[in-house]
């Protein structure tokens, strides 16, 4: 029934098992999905770092972390933009959350929550929230061109409750 | 299901209330409401966009600001954000909105707001030590949340009606949606 084109991508939905991974998060840092069993994660799949518009998405992650934090939710951004480009912008947007490199096979993680875009080479811009068993609770995958905010993931938080 | 497939743009999750800083009548026959980040270049390029329009649609139109300060990219932009509602307290929001959108390269340089306050007729001395102790700060924060809530994502964002409206900033394609829109014909 899906009228989805083939290009598309088609990520995971609720009630699926979160997909285990460990990617870096600086040269000598790996960040793995089951360190956060027991507490929400939020993964904010992305096309790439230093997206031109004003406040872009993950900017406005850092600066929604309170509201996050009441939930005890640990969020994680993800692209394909390697280490160094994520830490300098990391740095120049005082992200306070870590941004992880699906680097290396390109786009594995992405590709295994169904959040890679074939087209582009990029990670689709693709949400997940996770409960504290590492099951998928939410998703959604952003319209091309569309910043999903943060509203979609603070919902989808209240619910795990 | 979990995965939207159909896009609807997202709605305000607060309506427009006494708390809110409007131009115009609450009655007009369409409500527009800016959530913006003084600093914000983009804000900055959208406010004479907001003034054509409201000259355009006169009184069927009225218009709300909500503040939506990007602090981690806009370091003047809380401060600010603190003066308009410190002015507005005063009751001086728009003129100080206005010069705060007017002179946003100014923005670090606190003596050409000052002496707009003391223009204004404002108590400076007030102005300055609410500004300094973030007296709405918790307003600032309400007024942000709100905006996540309802699905801002960055600045500016327009809701039309309480609806996200996902268009350029420019006069057209804004006031085409605005008329569209309206609740009564005196302002197509």
């Amino acid at each position: 029934m899906s009228k989805t084109p083939p290009s598309k991508p088609s990520i995971l939905r609720a009630g699926e098992r979160a997909p285990a991974f460990t990617l870096n998060t600086t040269p000598d840092q790996a960040v793995s999905l089951k360190d956060f069993l027991g507490r929400p994660v939020v993964l904010a799949f992305y096309p790439a770092d230093w997206s031109p518009i004003c406040s872009d998405q993950m900017g406005l992650y850092a600066q929604v972390m309170p509201a996050f934090k009441k939930f005890e939710a640990e969020v994680l951004g993800i692209s394909v933009d390697g280490i160094w480009s994520h830490l300098a912008f990391a740095k120049d947007r005082r992200l306070n959350f870590p941004l992880l490199a699906d680097f290396e096979p390109k786009g594995a993680v992405s590709r295994a929550y169904g959040a890679f875009e074939g087209r582009t080479g990029e990670s689709a811009r693709a949400l997940f929230v996770i409960d504290r068993k590492g099951v998928i609770r939410w998703s959604f995958l952003s319209p091309d061109g569309v910043n999903p905010g943060a509203d979609g993931i603070l919902a989808a938080l209240e619910k795990l409750e | 299901m979990a995965v939207s497939r159909t896009y609807i743009p997202p709605r305000l999750t607060l309506p427009v209330g006494d708390q809110d800083h409007i131009s115009g009548a609450p009655g007009a026959s369409v409500v527009l409401v800016e959530y913006g980040d003084y600093q914000c270049p983009y804000c900055g390029a959208a406010y004479p966009v907001v003034k054509q329009i409201q000259q355009e649609l006169g009184r069927s139109l009225a218009f709300v600001f909500r503040n939506f300060p990007i602090t981690n990219a806009h370091p003047f932009a809380d401060w600010a954000a603190e003066t308009a509602e410190a002015a507005g307290a005063q009751g001086k929001f728009w003129p100080m909105h206005d010069f705060l959108f007017e002179h946003q390269s100014l923005l670090g340089d606190e003596a050409p707001f000052t002496k707009e306050e003391s223009r204004l007729g404002l108590d400076v001395s007030k102005l300055g030590r609410e500004v300094a102790q973030r007296r709405y700060a918790s307003r600032i924060e309400g007024d942000f949340m709100s905006g996540v809530r309802s699905g801002v994502n960055g600045t500016p964002t327009f809701f039309i009606e309480g609806v996200r409206y996902d268009g350029p900033a420019e006069v057209g394609a804004l006031l085409s949606e605005l008329r569209r829109a309206a609740k009564t014909p005196s302002a197509r």
